[in-house]
C-alpha cells in the first residue's frame, strides 16, 4: 500500500497570516477517514477558520469522544492542545480544561452518536452551564465506526444503506440547545465552506456555548438514495436561511450590509455577525421565533442551515457564561502558583473553622 | 469557460512540460521511470525513437526540456533529464537487434542529402526502413557534421558519436565522403526523386577591427575546432583571448587550455544575465580556472612585425536605448596582452554552392525560404532542415527537422500533399493497482538535484579526449529519478461522477483544484483556490458541469506535483490518474508504430513497452 502523506511542498504564493503562519501550519496528521467524508471538509473548515482569525495553535485546547468525529481533532492544528476522551464525555473534559485554563480557546468535536445517544447528558449540561466553546456536532446520521447503523439524528422514513426504515424519532441538537438556552446556534453543511467558515470563525468569537451542527455525509454507509444526510439529499432541500458574515472589530461593515436588508449582532470582543438575505420576518436573536421558524420550515422538507440563533453580548459585568456564573478569578487558574492554589493543611483548617 | 476536450493531445501534452518543450517531443517522465526501474535498454530505445542519439544528446543536448521542467518552478532546480539520459545510454545493452529491419528489396525511390549532420542522418535513419535508398554528400573526411567537428572529445567521446552514427550508416546509407557539393544545380540533375539540404551553419563570424588580417594568430573558433579534432592543430600559444561567450566559446577556451595555454581569457562584451552559453557550460569552464571578463568591447588586434601582441578592448556599460535594445556607452580603453585570439561570436549558413536562379528563393537576409511546416523550399522536391534552414540551433532541433523532413519526403515521393501531417495521436491509461496503489512512484521527494561528478582537474588535462564528466553512479540515478514528478500521469476528471464532497480540494498540497460557478475567464481566474502564476502558459482544465450544483471543477495545471492525492481520496473515482502517452507519427508510421526488428519478427510481433511500440 502506498498511501502517501500530503506532502509538505506548497503553493509558492500560499498567504500568510499576521503569525506569519499559512494554512498549512494549521494542518495535522493525515486523515484516515474513508475517503470523501464530510468530516475532512469540516477539519479543512476549521483550518481555514483558525488560520484567519490568526489565532496560535498552542493557544487551543481541541477536545472529542469516540466515533469517527473523535478521529477528526487529530486531523487539525497538530500544535495545539489536545484530548481525545470517553465516548460522549468530550463536554466533561472540554469543562475541565477551560475551568482551570479560562484562556485556551476551546473546540470540541463530537458526532450525532457521540452527544445525542451516550453523551446527551453530558451535551445537555454543557450548554446549561454555559462553557466558552465551540461545540461542533458532526452530524451524519449513522454510526459509522460500527458500519451504518441509525443514529438518533436519523429522520423518520430514512433507509439505512441495505434498506431498513428508520421508525424512532430524531433527536434535532439544534431544537435541542435552542430549548437549553445556547446562546449561539447554528447548522450547516460539510459541502459548503463558504457558509461554514464565517459560522466557525464567529462561533469560535462567541463568548459562552456556541454550537453549529453541521450535516456530515458519511460517504460509507449514508450517502445513497432514501438517506436524507446525503450529499444529494442535503443539496436538493438545502434552504439557506441565514447569511452571516463575520466581521473582525477593526474592520467595517460593509455598504452593502446597510441597505436595510442586512442587521448585524456585536459580540463581546467588538467584532459582528452580519446578516444579510435574512427573511423580512426573520429575527436571529429572537428564540422562541428561532424555534418555531426551523419548526416550519422542517415540516416543508427543507434542512434550515446557517447561524440560526445568536444572542447579542452581555453588558459589561453581565456575563452569563460559566466563569460568569462562577464568578472565578479573572487569571485563569492554570497560571497560579502551586502554593496560593493550594495552600496547604494549616490554610484548610483555618477555613474550615470559619463554618464552625 | 468551455469544458476542456482532454481528449486532444496538446491538453496533456502542454502539461508534460519537458516533453512540450523538447522539439522532438521526447517522453522523458517514462523513459525516467524505466531507468529508475534498471530498464536501461528499453529507456535508450524510447530516446532513440524521438532523438534519435541518445548517448550524444546525453552530454551534449542544449536541454530546452530542463528550464520548463515543473520542478524549477518548486524547488528551483530541474530534474536532471539529460545526464539521466545519459545513464541510459551509457548503461544498456546492445540494441541492435531493436534497430529496424531494412528491406532488402528497395521502393525505387532515391533521396540525396547534402551534409552528414544529424538532420541529414535523421532523414537517412526514418527513411531507409521504409526502402528508400539514401546518398549523403559530405564535404569532410568524417560524417557527423558539427558534432564531430565542434564538439571536443572531453565533451562527447569519439567512440559514443560512432557508434550512433553507425547505427544509421548500417542501414545502408551510401555515404560520399570528401565529396563537397559545388553546385546544387548540377546535383539536381542527377537521378534523384528528392534532396534534402542538411549543410548547417558551416561559416563563422568575422570581427573586422583593424589588425584582423595582421596575424596569423586570429582564428575563428568552429575552424579552429574542426582542426583540432583533425589533429592539424595541437598545441597554441601560452595565453589564449576567446572573444564570444556562447557555447562554441566554452568549447574554444577549454581546448585551448588541454592544447598547452595557460592563461585563457573570454571576453564578453555584456554582462552575464546576456552570456549564450549555457549555465552548466559556463560553469564548467569556470572551474577550469577560465577567467570571463565582462564588458569589453574589441576595438583593434595589435600586432607588431606580423606578430602577435595583444589586443585593445573598450570598456563598456549598458544602458537601455530607444529601441529597447541596450546602448554601449564607452568608459575608457585597456589592452590585454596575448599570443593567440579565437573568434567565437556565432556562426552563419552560407550558400556559395546554391545558384540563385534555379528557383530557390531567398529572404532579405541572404537565407533560403524554407516552408516550416513541409520544410520543402520554393523548388518542389527540395527540402531544407537543420541549422542550413534557419540558422544555429542545436542538435535536438536538426533531429526533429529530419523528422519532419522525412515525412514530407515520403509523401512528395507517394504523390501526396505535404501540408497533410499524419496527426498525433495520445493513449490514456489507468494508473491505478489498488484502493492506494499507482503503478508509479507518487511520494514527493524533496531531494535537491544532484551534482555531476567530474574528473580531477589536475587529470583532466593531461589529454584531448579524457571525458570530464563522469555520469552519474547508481546511487546518484536513484536520487534524481526520484525528483521527477512524473508529469505524464494526468488527473483526468469525470464530473459526472463527482459528489462534490470537496475531499480533492481539501487534500490538494499545491491547492490546484477549486470547485466554483463557472463564469468568464477574466473573472473567473480571478476567484480560484490560488493565484494563477503562470497562466496561459500552463493550462487550466475546466470540467463540464458537475451533476448536484451545476458548478465547475477547475484545476491549475501548474504546480501540480502529480501525486494522485487527489484520486486517493476521491470516493467516486471522479478523479483517476492516467498516463498520458504521446504517440507521434514518423516517416511511413502511424502514430505509435514501429517498423518491424529483428527481435520484433523473432518475437511474431512489435516489442511494446508503455502503450508504445520500441522496436
Amino acid at each position: 500500500m502506498t498511501y502517501i502523506k500530503k506532502p509538505r511542498i506548497h503553493h509558492p504564493a500560499l498567504a500568510k497570516n499576521r503569525l506569519g503562519l499559512t494554512r498549512r501550519d494549521y494542518e495535522g496528521t493525515m486523515s484516515t477517514l474513508c475517503a470523501g467524508c464530510g468530516h475532512d471538509s469540516i477539519t479543512a473548515a476549521i483550518i481555514e477558520a483558525f488560520w484567519e482569525l490568526e489565532i496560535a495553535p498552542h493557544e487551543v485546547a481541541k477536545t472529542s469522544g469516540i466515533g469517527c468525529s473523535g478521529k477528526t481533532p487529530t486531523y487539525f492544528l497538530k500544535e495545539a492542545h489536545g484530548f481525545n476522551g470517553v465516548h460522549g464525555r468530550m463536554p466533561s473534559i472540554t469543562t475541565g480544561a477551560h475551568a482551570a485554563n479560562r484562556d485556551l480557546i476551546c473546540i470540541g468535536v463530537s458526532g450525532d452518536g457521540d452527544s445525542l445517544s451516550i453523551g446527551m447528558g453530558q451535551f445537555a449540561h454543557v450548554v446549561r452551564r454555559n462553557v466558552d466553546m465551540l461545540y461542533i456536532i458532526e452530524n451524519n446520521g449513522v454510526y459509522g465506526l460500527t458500519k451504518g447503523q441509525f443514529s438518533a439524528s436519523a429522520d423518520v422514513g430514512s433507509t439505512a444503506k441495505r434498506g431498513q426504515i428508520n421508525r424512532e424519532h430524531p433527536i434535532d441538537s439544534v431544537l435541542l440547545a435552542l430549548n437549553l438556552g445556547a446562546g449561539f446556534v447554528a447548522r450547516s453543511f460539510s459541502g459548503d465552506k463558504e457558509q461554514l467558515v464565517p459560522i466557525l470563525k464567529a462561533g469560535l468569537r462567541h463568548r459562552g456555548f456556541a454550537l453549529i451542527d453541521i450535516i456530515s455525509p458519511c460517504v460509507t454507509f449514508n450517502d445513497h438514495r432514501g438517506s436524507t444526510k446525503s450529499y444529494q439529499y442535503t443539496r436538493d432541500n438545502y434552504n439557506q436561511l441565514v447569511y452571516a458574515d463575520f466581521v473582525p472589530p477593526a474592520e467595517e461593515i460593509a455598504a452593502s450590509y446597510e441597505s436595510g436588508d442586512a442587521r448585524s449582532v456585536e459580540m463581546h470582543d467588538g467584532s459582528r455577525i452580519a446578516f444579510r438575505k435574512v427573511p423580512e420576518d426573520y429575527d436571529p436573536t429572537d428564540r422562541d421565533a428561532v424555534y418555531g421558524y426551523i419548526r416550519e420550515r422542517q415540516r416543508a422538507g427543507e434542512v434550515a442551515t446557517g447561524l440560526l440563533y445568536v444572542e447579542p453580548a452581555p453588558e459589561a459585568g453581565e456575563e452569563a457564561d460559566f466563569h460568569g456564573i462562577q464568578g472565578t478569578v479573572a487569571e485563569p487558574l492554570a497560571d497560579y502558583p502551586f502554593e496560593e492554589l493550594c495552600p496547604g493543611a494549616e490554610k484548610l483548617e483555618e477555613l474550615q473553622g470559619r463554618f464552625r | 469557460m468551455k469544458p476542456t476536450d482532454t481528449r486532444n493531445p496538446d491538453h496533456y501534452h502542454r502539461v508534460v512540460d519537458c516533453q512540450w518543450g523538447c522539439p522532438a517531443h521526447t517522453n522523458v517522465p517514462e523513459y525516467i521511470r524505466l531507468i529508475a526501474n534498471g530498464q536501461y535498454t528499453e529507456s535508450y530505445l524510447l530516446n532513440r525513437k524521438s532523438n534519435i542519439f541518445p548517448g550524444i544528446l546525453g552530454r551534449t543536448c542544449d536541454r530546452p526540456c530542463e528550464p520548463v521542467c515543473r520542478r524549477v518552478r518548486l524547488d528551483g532546480e530541474p530534474v536532471a533529464i539529460c545526464r539521466l539520459k545519459r545513464v541510459a545510454s551509457d548503461l544498456r545493452d546492445d540494441i541492435t537487434g531493436y534497430l529496424p529491419t531494412i528491406p532488402e528489396k528497395k521502393n525505387g525511390k532515391r533521396i540525396a542529402c547534402i551534409g552528414a549532420g544529424c538532420a541529414s542522418l535523421t532523414v537517412a535513419n526514418d527513411l531507409l526502413p521504409l526502402g528508400y535508398e539514401v546518398t549523403i554528400f559530405e564535404k569532410l573526411a568524417k560524417p557527423g557534421g558539427l558534432m564531430w567537428t565542434n564538439i571536443p572529445e572531453f565533451r562527447l567521446p569519439a567512440e559514443v558519436l560512432w557508434e550512433e552514427i553507425d547505427y544509421i550508416l548500417d542501414m545502408g546509407v551510401d555515404l560520399r565522403l570528401n565529396h563537397p557539393i559545388d553546385s546544387l544545380a548540377a546535383l539536381l540533375e542527377e537521378d534523384y526523386d528528392a534532396f534534402f539540404i542538411g549543410s548547417g551553419a558551416p561559416k563563422g563570424k568575422e570581427l573586422n577591427i583593424p589588425g584582423r588580417w595582421d596575424a596569423d594568430r586570429i582564428h575563428i573558433g568552429i575552424e579552429w575546432l574542426e582542426s583540432v579534432r583533425f589533429g592539424h592543430i595541437d598545441s597554441c600559444g601560452d595565453r589564449v583571448l576567446v572573444i564570444g561567450v556562447g557555447n562554441t566559446a566554452m568549447d574554444c577556451c577549454r581546448t585551448a587550455q588541454r592544447l598547452g595555454a595557460s592563461d585563457v581569457k573570454v571576453m564578453a562584451r555584456k554582462t552575464k544575465p546576456h552570456f549564450k552559453a549555457s549555465p552548466w557550460e559556463l560553469e564548467d569552464a569556470i572551474e577550469e580556472q577560465v577567467e570571463i571578463l565582462e564588458n569589453h568591447s574589441p576595438s583593434r588586434f595589435i600586432v607588431e612585425d606580423g606578430k602577435m601582441k595583444g589586443m585593445e578592448f573598450d570598456l563598456v556599460t549598458w544602458h537601455p536605448g530607444e529601441n529597447g535594445r541596450l546602448k554601449a556607452e564607452v568608459h575608457g580603453s585597456k589592452v590585454i596582452e596575448c599570443d593567440e585570439v579565437i573568434l567565437a561570436i556565432g556562426q552563419d549558413t552560407a550558400f556559395p554552392w546554391i545558384e540563385r536562379d534555379i528557383g530557390i528563393d531567398f529572404n532579405d537576409w541572404d537565407m533560403p525560404i524554407v516552408d516550416k511546416t513541409t520544410f520543402m523550399t520554393s523548388v518542389p522536391g527540395v527540402f531544407m532542415g537543420g541549422d542550413a534552414a534557419w540558422g544555429p540551433e542545436n542538435i535536438i532541433w536538426g533531429v526533429e527537422h529530419g523528422h519532419q523532413a522525412a515525412i514530407s519526403i515520403h509523401a512528395w515521393c507517394e504523390g501526396r500533399p505535404l501540408t497533410d501531417r499524419p496527426p498525433q495521436e495520445m493513449n490514456l491509461i489507468s494508473q491505478k493497482m489498488g484502493l492506494h496503489e499507482w503503478s508509479y512512484s507518487n511520494d514527493y521527494d524533496e531531494a535537491q538535484r544532484v551534482k555531476m561528478r567530474h574528473v580531477d582537474l589536475q587529470e583532466r588535462f593531461k589529454r584531448l579526449d579524457i571525458e570530464v564528466e563522469e555520469g552519474f553512479d547508481i546511487e546518484q540515478t536513484l536520487t534524481e529519478v526520484e525528483r521527477c514528478l512524473n508529469c505524464d500521469i494526468q488527473t483526468e476528471f469525470e464530473a459526472h461522477l463527482c459528489i462534490e464532497c470537496d475531499a480533492c480540494i481539501d487534500i490538494c498540497p499545491l491547492d490546484c483544484l477549486t470547485i466554483t460557478h463557472n463564469g468568464p475567464e477574466e473573472e473567473l481566474t480571478q476567484r480560484l483556490t490560488a493565484p494563477l502564476l503562470n497562466y496561459p502558459d500552463e493550462p487550466l482544465f475546466i470540467s463540464e458541469d458537475l451533476p448536484q450544483t451545476g458548478r465547475i471543477m477547475v484545476k491549475d495545471e501548474d504546480l501540480c506535483i502529480h501525486c494522485g492525492l487527489c484520486a486517493e481520496r476521491c470516493p467516486t473515482a471522479a478523479w483517476d490518474m492516467r498516463q498520458s502517452d504521446l504517440l507521434v507519427p514518423y516517416a511511413g508510421l502511424k502514430a505509435g508504430d514501429s517498423h518491424p526488428s529483428p527481435l520484433s519478427v523473432a518475437l511474431g510481433g512489435p516489442v511494446v513497452l508503455a502503450g508504445a511500440e520500441i522496436g
